[in-house]
């Protein structure tokens, strides 16, 4: 019963959808007021419709209702209710169901906080996002249906991939989503911008707060998933290239790019045109990565879905919203020719360097990821794109970004002083050269790549405190002063520094995870110990597990390094239902690097009682996910610039009325 | 061609099934085990790096140095045998190559089908620089102003930014 409650409510979001997408849109071009107002209520009442859909579904699966299909094949009875819970986008109907869900509270955000836009746009964003709603609530309908009933009900499901019943990845995909989904407000605005043909420093900060929560949550989603694979996979890989994880990382680089321009945007009406561009390519890519994961182009881990009427109706959706509106990009964005002037040593000639840098970035990310598709769609070869083609070819763009990032926030708008930015980032250059040095003598028989790629994580942390410190005059003026400075620093100003900080740390974790990784593979027999990285790692004891839902053997190695002794206990799983094998790591984390050790399979032949075991010393691995906590933080912490607050005070509201004006009589 | 291509699927097929039936029946099988290590450290170290660049043929996009599947364990063996036997890097490679196809290498090879892969990097680069100058050259650039010390203008623009 609550299922089809669900299903109805669902095909009703459809029709909501409808109206929501066609009636603003066309009270926007007749300036009829009454049918733009419709646009608020219809996307609200869309939202509410596709949340009770959603827990419906949720109801069926925290129930174990076997009578629904999604339920039966994805759920079992003995699973913990975390992952009862996570079930629900565990599979590829709950997951577009996830989907089409933010979406629609999305749209409903802003419609529930955009009283202040003007109608016009409000109406023909909105517009918009109800006919991204329409076209993924129709997919789910037709396609993938997930209320699907089954006669006769199981008696117990097919249970859950096992790899995925893990709290990391329980709350990956909706973080994820929130990002891809997040840039279709962008998307949306720069749609209705293209439309009215008005593009402004208003319009930059209306988007901007959307931009920023999209791109925080999907650097917490690639970050979430990146561990999990780290720690769940069993030997310590923590990015693969996989085509999967390109389709997240190619919108997070341009959707980097579009929080960049549209600061140039706001601030000095400059990029419009191409701000634009970014907004529409960060969710085409969005689209393109759904489309990848969902139509089972890739069958890997990832793709739940081998079903090619989804596959088709997916990329009908993509060609159309990205074939749609670039058309009407190409159509309009003349008219957004011109802007502020800048020097090319500037603000703003940083920033559009960052775009050049991360676009290009991202651009090589899509051909790779494309290429070995296209190529063996056209009979032309069967290839792997993999790793190495990534490593070396990523670095061309990124490795300038990186050098460049402290100069962009120090340069002045309009036109900066090269020599005089250099002048005031020696100190900065001359620590990060100096911690170069020291990571050279200490390691001297070590990667000297290893030291330059330490001695640029220090540029860039460095940078950022050191840009901080100028900003207060830290030092320069009495600290009273420079306290006053403190407080008075804009939010945004402080997430420009978290941010730059994070990307430093990010990029310390990588140089160490990738230079001085350590490791053992061998065979121990109980109480046999090896040393690793100055540790002493013995097997102590191995005994036979009794999970919920799985059997086992858990091995306990003891790890000592001077006065400190700790236990860390591996296991090895097989899931009951699946018979599917999994790998528990034991892991001492430390901010000089984690200990990761795997009790692998006992030894038949051996005399006495033995196990293969795997040790790695990972130095400085955290800092990789702790640094993108750092970029979310800062981007989290932008979001409350009181530029953007609801209900913005007096002198930020008195700047966008006149623009407004035009648009909103 | 096309013989070594159905090959490879008819390969791959069993492979596939030997490792689901390996799945179901026996513990986790990983990547690297002890018993395949070689006693010489510069031969495995050498064997370390190349597995890393070439491909599980039935995983996704996975190479057989962290594979669990058994054909990337045997392929690891085979590996190993040749270096032993005295290959050196490039015959090894050879040698998979033929056997398996390019499917094998996880770094393309630059050859004609893949001209625009290895291409594609430096036109971005060249023509994202290229647009950026373009745009640069078309929005007229900015005159002196006023001859301001460079502290009177950052002090303006801290000014204009604590507004």
């Amino acid at each position: 019963m609550i299922s089809e409650i669900g299903h109805f409510a669902l095909a009703l979001a459809v029709m909501v959808a409808l109206l929501q997408a066609a009636l603003p849109l066309i009270g926007a071009a007749k300036g009829n007021r009454a049918l733009m107002e419709l646009a608020v209520p219809t996307a609200l009442a869309q939202a509410l419709l596709v949340l009770i859909a959603f827990l419906a579904l949720m109801y069926a699966f925290v129930t174990s209702d076997f009578s629904v299909e999604a339920v039966a094949h994805y759920s079992h009875t003995t699973k913990p209710l975390l992952y009862k819970i996570s079930g629900v986008w565990g599979n590829h109907e709950g997951s577009m169901l996830l989907w089409a869900l933010i979406l629609a509270l999305f749209g409903g955000s802003v419609a529930f906080f955009g009283k202040n836009l003007p109608l016009v746009l409000k109406a023909r964003a909105l517009g918009v996002q109800g006919l991204l709603g329409v076209s993924f609530l129709l997919f789910i309908l037709f396609t993938s249906n997930p209320f699907q009933r089954l006669f006769p009900a199981w008696p117990n499901g097919n249970d859950l991939n096992p790899l995925l019943q893990d709290p990391g990845l329980a709350f990956h995909p909706p973080l994820l989503y929130g990002g891809y989904v997040g840039f279709s407000v962008a998307f949306s605005f720069a749609i209705a911008a293209l439309i009215g043909g008005k593009v402004d420093a208003a319009w930059a900060r209306w988007v901007r707060p959307w931009t920023l929560a999209a791109w925080v949550m999907l650097t917490l989603g690639i970050a979430l998933g990146s561990y999990w694979a780290y720690y769940e996979l069993g030997w310590g890989g923590w990015w693969f290239w996989d085509p999967v994880e390109n389709a997240s990382l190619m919108p997070w680089l341009v959707g980097t790019a579009l929080l960049h321009s549209s600061i140039v945007v706001e601030k000095r009406n400059a990029l419009r045109a191409w701000t634009i561009l970014l907004a529409i390519l960060t969710f085409s890519l969005s689209l393109l990565g759904t489309f990848l994961v969902r139509s089972g182009v890739l069958t890997s881990v990832h793709a739940f879905a081998v079903d090619p009427a989804r596959g088709i109706f997916i990329l009908a959706i993509l060609i159309l919203v990205i074939g749609g509106s670039l058309a009407l990009f190409a159509w309009r964005a003349p008219s957004l020719k011109g802007g502020g002037l800048f020097a090319p040593v500037s603000r703003e000639g940083a920033l559009l360097i960052n775009n050049v840098l991360l676009t290009a970035a991202a651009g090589m990310v899509l051909v790779g990821t494309l290429y070995p598709l296209v190529l063996e769609s056209l009979n032309a070869g069967k290839i792997s794109v993999g790793a190495p083609y990534f490593n070396m070819t990523f670095g061309v763009p990124m490795i300038p970004l990186l050098l460049l990032v402290p100069f962009g926030p120090i340069l002045a708008w309009k036109r900066g002083d090269a020599l005089g930015a250099v002048q005031r980032l020696y100190v900065a250059a001359g620590l990060a050269v100096l911690v170069l040095l020291v990571t050279l003598a200490l390691t001297f028989d070590g990667p000297w790549l290893a030291a330059l790629g330490i001695g640029l994580a220090s540029w860039l942390m460095v940078g950022a405190i050191w840009e901080w410190a100028e900003r207060v005059r830290l030092f320069r003026v009495p600290l009273a002063q420079s306290w006053r400075r403190i407080r008075g620093l804009s939010a945004s100003a402080y997430g420009a520094t978290f941010g730059h900080f994070g990307v430093g740390l990010t990029v310390l974790g990588i140089v160490g995870m990738t230079a001085w990784r350590t490791e053992i593979i061998t065979v121990l027999e109980l109480g046999e110990s090896r040393e690793l990285a100055g540790f002493t790692v013995t097997l102590k004891s191995v005994e036979d597990l009794a999970g919920y839902n799985y059997d086992g053997e858990s091995g306990i190695f003891e790890v000592s390094k001077g006065r400190m002794t700790q236990n860390l206990q591996s296991e090895h799983r097989i899931y009951r239902v699946t018979g599917q094998p999994t790998t528990e790591v034991g892991l001492r984390t430390t901010p000089l690097g984690d200990l990761y050790v795997v009790l692998g399979d006992p030894q038949e032949n051996s005399e006495r009682p033995a196990w293969v075991a795997r040790m790695y010393y990972n130095p400085l691995v955290s800092w990789i996910w702790l640094g993108a906590l750092v970029m979310a933080f800062g981007g989290g912490l932008s979001l409350f610039d009181r530029r953007f607050r609801v209900g913005a005070p007096q002198k930020a509201r008195a700047k966008t009325v006149p623009e407004a004006q035009g648009v909103s009589a | 061609m096309t013989g070594s291509a159905k090959l490879i699927r008819i390969m791959m097929v069993i492979g596939l099934g030997f490792s689901f039936f390996l799945a179901g029946v026996a513990g986790p099988v990983f990547a690297v085990e002890p018993d395949e290590v070689l006693d010489d450290p510069v031969l495995e170290a050498r064997a370390r790096e190349l597995s890393k660049t070439l491909r599980c043929l039935v995983c996704q996009n996975e190479n057989i140095d962290s594979s669990h599947a058994p054909l990337a364990k045997d392929l690891r063996i085979i590996l190993r045998e040749r270096l032993s036997a005295g290959d050196t890097d490039a015959q090894v490679i050879e040698f998979l190559v033929t056997r398996y196809g390019d499917f094998v290498l996880l770094m393309p090879p630059v050859q004609r089908n893949t001209l625009i892969l290895w291409i594609a990097p430096a036109l971005f680069m060249i023509f994202g620089i290229t647009g950026a100058i373009i745009y640069m050259r078309n929005t007229k650039t900015v005159t002196r102003e006023a001859d301001l010390t460079a502290e009177d203008t950052r002090r303006l623009a801290e000014l204009i930014a604590e507004d």
